[in-house]
């Protein structure tokens, strides 16, 4: 059974779930460090994998579908700012109605645009070509996980390091965090909070975004109502796990995106489909008792989040 | 709320003026995207959502409402403790799942295996929201999370038990079968609003009555609005914050046994979910700050809102999802003003506030 689930076309479902979750949480580790409690990612993944299949299928490319993708988890971004950093509004409450926003607009749009109910697909829907990196498939051991994949994910890829310096070296991402860990620091050298944190917020949404366009565009040709399906609540809790830092993030996701690759080969094996799709909650679930558990004594009373 | 001057309800006025403009705005330009026109639309929508051959819609929107509100009421409870339980939509499930399995399973009269069937369901609610409230107590889970994340395992439990092991299978659709005829909750007299909605009003007095007058929830409220001063001047927060998500568990349990026996008989894959109930009660209550005699009213808002758009479908074309749209929109708007023990027991508002 071992050899049916661990076989080289795993290897290669592995990123597509990987590359979601893993921008999800990349821009939700902006929001983290700059101190905005952002729990709305489920919602910009919805609206960005929503905006790609609109752009992709009235441009015919997929990089224009990314790019829309990219725009309406910015333009999400900023409704979040507006609401929480301008009007003071709760983090908590503004992201829960940016998630109904999202399914809500998604929905509403996918009938008033395409004139159809629950999924749309099209052949006019240009998706993301595999791309095949010279070299890259005779690495050992990774090689097969990371040749022919989207470019979403070579990106998804790169981010990582990219953040990593970003937070440590470049001023934006310094200001980033200086907005989370030290507002008082931040105001005294000049630097408006609440600007730094927009800033936190458009970059969360253009990743979101990026993340929605690999669902819809390079996973499969096609928008389904609600198709993040908890992706980006479970790139919330990668979040918190590591508190937005991007390496832990990536090993995060990458486990996710293992059980839920897993999950759906299992699925072929005849379990029945419930037990699959409840895979990554269990596991996401099993990952933060294990971490609790490992860290004990710090979290004892597990906060007051 | 003393010594507002009046320059200052001047400006709120001002304010909800430009909320609500916007509210409009955003409703105008999706409806102008689908073509329908805004003022047939907006007669479709009061049509459906208060009238009807004798009130016959009215009453959809009540039925409705006792859901939502219960579920609100359920959130209320923990978030009222500083609880940030949102896995309403978990314990719901569980409850209507647990209601219907007994109904059909149990034998005996029909007031038995309704009371029992009911009881069930509230000890299925409750057990599900203490399963996120150990999580926190003894794991560390924070509740926000490990409540939320408890919401999926049991929808695909709840999808498997109908689709499998308990499914009608000559109806052809992924439910249960029908519960005892003689166990529905039966109808007011010539209308087609079942009786549950006196469970939820029930209810509803029942939290109005716990939060002001009880040893037990002015406790519980102390910890949400200071979850230091509790613990210092010696609470039991943990038995607390346990009492506090079991109860808040039960309501929503039982609200998922309405929903079986009032209005659907049987469950049904994704009866619970899909309508957003949990979700609905949540923002009902943030709408109305937590007030606890306010949310029934919040509830028939948001209630209205989702059958009258469903009608603005019918009649006029415009896809009813705009309902979800006018909530999230309407939050957005109020949440800037929503203060109370939720603001005070999150401790990760990051300063949202502090500047502004």
């Amino acid at each position: 059974m071992l050899d049916l689930l661990f076989d080289a076309s795993f290897a290669a479902s592995v990123p597509r779930f990987v590359t979601p979750i893993l921008l999800a949480a990349l821009g939700g580790a902006l929001c983290e460090r700059a101190g905005v409690f952002n729990i709305a990612l489920e919602g910009f993944l919805l609206v960005g994998a929503f905006a790609a299949v609109v752009g992709s299928y009235f441009s015919g490319s997929p990089y224009i579908g990314a790019l829309a993708a990219m725009l309406a988890g910015v333009a999400m971004g900023l409704v979040f700012a507006e609401f929480n950093l301008r009007r003071g509004g709760d983090a908590i409450v503004v992201s829960i109605a940016i998630n109904i926003l999202a399914a809500g607009l998604t929905t509403y749009l996918l009938r008033a645009i395409f004139d159809a109910m629950g999924a749309f697909s099209d052949p006019a829907i240009a998706g993301f070509a595999r791309i095949s990196i010279p070299g890259l498939a005779s690495l050992p051991l990774i090689g097969p996980f990371l040749d022919g994949q989207s470019p979403l994910f070579y990106l998804a890829l790169l981010m990582v390091p990219a953040l990593s310096f970003f937070f440590a070296r470049h001023r934006l991402g310094l200001r980033i965090r200086a907005a989370g860990e030290n507002p008082a620091a931040l105001e005294a050298g000049g630097v408006g909070r609440r600007r730094v944190q927009l800033y936190a917020l458009m970059g969360c949404g253009a990743l979101c975004g990026l993340g929605g366009a690999q669902l819809s565009i390079a996973n499969v040709n096609l928008f389904v109502e609600s198709m993040s399906a908890g992706r980006g609540w479970i790139a919330v809790v990668a979040v918190l796990l590591t508190r937005g830092r991007p390496w832990p993030l990536f090993a995060i996701a990458v486990i996710f995106g293992a059980v839920d690759s897993m999950s759906f080969r299992v699925q072929g094996l005849g379990m029945p489909q419930q037990f699959t799709d409840m895979m990554p909650y269990l596991a996401t679930l099993v990952v933060l008792v294990a971490l609790s558990w490992w860290r004990h004594g710090r979290t004892a009373n597990g906060g007051t989040l | 709320m003393n010594g507002i001057g009046q320059g200052s309800m001047a400006r709120e006025a001002v304010s909800w003026a430009v909320a609500l403009a916007w509210i409009a705005a955003v409703l105008f330009i999706l409806m102008a995207l689908v073509g329908a026109p805004f003022g047939d639309a907006l007669a479709a929508f009061l049509q459906n959502a208060f009238g009807g051959r004798r009130f016959s819609y009215l009453m959809a929107t009540l039925s409705r409402t006792a859901l939502i509100a219960g579920m609100a009421v359920s959130v209320m409870l923990s978030f009222r403790a500083g609880l940030f339980n949102i896995g309403g939509e978990g314990q719901l499930v569980a409850g209507g799942l647990a209601a219907a399995l007994a109904a059909l399973l149990l034998p005996g009269p029909p007031l038995f295996v309704l009371t029992a069937s009911i009881l069930a369901a509230m000890l299925a609610g409750a057990g599900w929201a203490l399963l996120a409230g150990v999580m926190q107590l003894y794991v560390g889970v924070p509740l926000l999370v490990g409540s939320l994340l408890l919401n999926y395992p049991i929808r695909y439990i709840a999808s498997y038990v109908v689709a499998h092991p308990f499914r009608d299978v000559q109806s052809g659709m992924v439910q249960s079968h029908l519960v005892p005829q003689a166990t529905w909750l039966s109808y007011f007299p010539g209308t087609r609003l079942d009786i549950g909605i006196l469970f939820i009003v029930a209810v509803s007095l029942f939290a109005v009555v716990y939060s002001r007058a009880t040893v037990h929830g002015y406790h519980a409220r102390m910890n949400g609005l200071s979850p230091a001063f509790a613990r210092t001047v010696g609470l039991p927060v943990s038995k607390l914050t346990l009492q506090t998500l079991a109860m808040s568990g039960a309501v929503a349990g039982l609200v998922g046994a309405i929903a079986v026996f009032g209005m659907h008989h049987r469950y049904i894959d994704g009866m619970l979910v899909q309508p957003l109930y949990a979700w609905t009660g949540i923002i009902a209550v943030l709408l109305v700050g937590m007030i606890p005699w306010a949310v029934p009213l919040s509830g028939l808002f948001f209630a209205a809102i989702q059958t009258g758009a469903a009608g603005m479908e019918r009649s006029a074309g415009v896809p009813k999802e705009i309902a979800l749209v006018m909530q999230a929109v309407i939050i957005l708007f109020v949440a800037s003003r929503v203060s109370g023990a939720l603001v005070a027991s999150s401790e990760r508002k990051a300063g949202a506030t502090d500047d502004a």
